[in-house]
């Protein structure tokens, strides 16, 4: 079982869902990633999301854009990446996944890159332009080394769900609006509904997990409410990040993950 | 390749796309499918093709510089002659009219020189459909006349500030935009890039250039010609003029924008110089670093200034079936004041890449041969940049 799977699994047994944060490793620098992943651990996340920079993020809205930039130009590269990750893992062993586009992946070659990765101790790939259709490859290398979390949208179709859930492992990602990360618009019916039927078409084989434009404790609840089995938030805690002063960032980490933590459980 | 089968010319191409845009990808790719040979569809385009673009365009012998150069037969494919001043119309056409077909409300494209974003204004104008157009905020400065142009058709331009604010960056923007706007919006993409279908759609509308080619030299030598030549950026003009000839005995060259030197990293050479990866929906080959991280360009020309290539390009340069060469920044500006000045011909930065290579052929070539060469766009557009460039280098 992987460190995913484990940690559903606790959170169910404990009657609660997931909080999965996402951060921009690299920004604003090389040396505040580990003070922020010991904010998010001490606030009580379930599951971390470590961006890796790319230079042309097409799904991704300006606060995400933005920090990719300041990473790429902080100098992140796939070694310190790994470092990074490595030394995380000496302190935790909260699950971790990367997420990225699909060209790092490819260029440096799957089986490579993900067997480096899961040296460094990740746990699956999130991969937000790596269609179904594309992704034998990815998934040969990906198998029994880490999970492969897909992405599905509102607009999904009932066949597409079925089969984007056969390759899924982990969690599936359910985009919750239609647009980039970090846009927000309130909860749309639509997004209801979808995750009614994502929940329909899978019955309950696999967590669903929520992204996009999801930011205060008020969003958690309502989708934690709607039937989502995790959360996921970004954009919000990069801006977080971006305003707080390098002396107070584990501190306001902390409270703004307990914030979010406290409408997970049941 | 006739209609990639999964989308792949050999090994590239393909769709890597955000799940949002699936369902419009699906939906693009039955509706072409369903069109592209519908008879009332194909009357319509050529109808506009012939009376709103001026098809067919002129082959023209270029009696002065075959004759400066002293070896084969020039012939410039005047695509310079069309409605807007480029072989963009060609696509905006075919798309418009097929969004159009599709029930599609709001048209979003991209434009690097502003040659397909005022092909598009002017075509969805024609068609009575509204278009928005991004553009690097880079290309926006240095093509100014096509951006007033576009303001004056009634279209929206986006300025992109993010990245190199180059065709990258306004491709990027469109494709947020379109998965921000998925369910009334058809995206219009100029170049032969992007996820299948784009790359063959945007190929056959352009073929209307090689086809035309193949019959007017049968005309004038009985034969397809010695030697084709186009310039290459995403590719459009050059997979139009290349493809229906790619099965005759015609040599075929590719020219990319080597900048600055294919040295100096100051280029968009991607053939020539690129490695493969993934951007934009394809699997191509690509300007990159050691990490896949997409690197910056430079081109005299912004049409040419990109750091990817359509993936069919890519599949016949893997399969030798046409070389692709480049020319740098000087020569290009020496190419386009040779045509300018002893044809009275002016040419748009980008075929000006076409012309240097033309050049370089006709010199080694026989008085017999035959040289094509599509001459993309006018350059009017460029006067500025020109005349920027030899101040700069001291030679006006």
């Amino acid at each position: 079982m992987t460190r995913i799977k484990e940690k559903f699994a606790e959170l169910q047994a404990k009657n609660q869902k997931a909080l999965i944060s996402y951060i921009m490793v690299g920004f604003p620098n090389e040396k505040a990633t580990l003070p922020i992943v010991r904010g998010l651990v001490k606030g009580g996340v379930d599951i971390i999301e470590l961006g890796f920079p790319f230079s042309d993020p097409l799904a991704d809205g300006p606060v995400i854009q933005n920090a990719s930039t300041i990473s790429l130009e902080n100098g992140t590269n796939i070694v310190k990446f790994f470092s990074i990750v490595k030394k995380i893992r000496k302190e935790t062993d909260i699950p971790l996944i990367l997420m990225t586009y699909t060209n790092i992946l490819y260029h440096k070659g799957y089986g490579k890159f993900i067997s480096e990765a899961k040296k460094a101790g990740i746990d699956g790939f999130i991969l937000p332009d790596m269609s179904i259709e594309e992704s034998k490859e990815y998934l040969q290398a990906a198998k029994n080394k880490a999970d492969t979390i897909f992405l599905i949208s509102p607009n999904t179709s009932k066949t597409r769900i079925q089969k984007i859930t056969k390759v899924s492992s982990g969690f599936l990602y359910l985009v919750a609006v239609f647009g980039t990360t970090g846009v927000k618009t309130g909860i749309k019916k639509y997004t209801l509904d979808a995750i009614k039927q994502v929940k329909k078409q899978t019955k309950g084989k696999i967590p669903i997990g929520i992204g996009f434009g999801v930011s205060t404790p008020e969003d958690v609840r309502k989708y934690i409410k709607a039937g989502a089995d995790a959360v996921i938030v970004g954009s919000a805690y990069l801006k977080l990040i971006e305003k707080t002063p390098q002396n107070q960032l584990e501190s306001k980490i902390i409270s703004f993950t307990k914030s979010l933590k406290k409408q997970t459980i049941l | 390749m006739k209609y990639p089968k999964n989308g792949r010319f050999g090994e590239f191409g393909g769709k890597y796309i955000p799940e949002t845009l699936v369902p419009a990808i699906e939906e693009l790719e039955e509706n072409y499918i369903k069109f592209k040979n519908d008879k009332k569809f194909k009357k319509e385009l050529d109808y506009y093709l012939k009376v709103f673009a001026g098809r067919p365009t002129p082959l023209y012998y270029a009696k002065n510089l075959s004759e400066k150069l002293g070896g084969g037969k020039i012939y410039l494919k005047r695509e310079d002659l069309l409605h807007g001043g480029a072989h963009k119309i060609n696509n905006t056409l075919g798309q418009a009219l097929l969004a159009k077909k599709m029930n599609k409300k709001r048209i979003i494209a991209e434009t690097g020189a502003g040659q397909h974003g005022v092909a598009t204004a002017m075509a969805c104008a024609a068609l009575g459909m509204k278009a928005e157009v991004y553009m690097g905020y880079r290309d926006m400065i240095r093509q100014k006349q096509n951006v007033l142009r576009m303001n004056m058709l009634g279209c929206k331009v986006h300025p992109v500030k993010s990245g190199s604010k180059t065709l990258k960056d306004a491709i990027n923007e469109a494709i947020r935009d379109w998965i921000t706007n998925v369910e009334n919006t058809y995206y219009l993409l100029g170049s032969a890039v992007g996820p299948h279908p784009y790359p063959v759609m945007v190929r056959d509308f352009q073929s209307v250039i090689g086809n035309e080619i193949k019959s007017q030299m049968k005309k004038i030598n009985n034969k397809a010609p010695d030697t084709v030549i186009a310039c290459v950026g995403g590719g459009s003009n050059a997979i139009g003029t290349f493809y229906p000839l790619v099965d005759s005995n015609s040599e075929i060259i590719g020219v990319e924008a080597a900048g600055q030197g294919l040295k100096s990293k100051m280029h968009s050479a991607t053939l020539s110089a690129g490695s493969k990866g993934v951007l934009h929906g394809m699997m191509t080959y690509l300007l990159q670093d050691s990490e896949g991280q997409i690197t910056e360009t430079h081109s005299i020309s912004a049409g040419l200034d990109y750091p990817g290539v359509g993936p069919e390009h890519s599949y016949y340069k893997d399969t030798k079936r046409i070389k692709y060469h480049s020319a740098t920044d000087a020569e290009v500006v020496d190419a386009f004041l040779m045509l300018t000045r002893i044809e009275g011909i002016i040419p748009a930065l980008e075929s000006s890449h076409a012309i240097a290579e033309a050049i370089k052929v006709a010199r080694k070539s026989k008085k017999s041969e035959s040289i094509v060469v599509t001459l993309s766009g006018r350059g009017d557009k460029d006067i500025e940049e020109v005349q920027n460039y030899l101040r700069e280098h001291d030679k006006n």
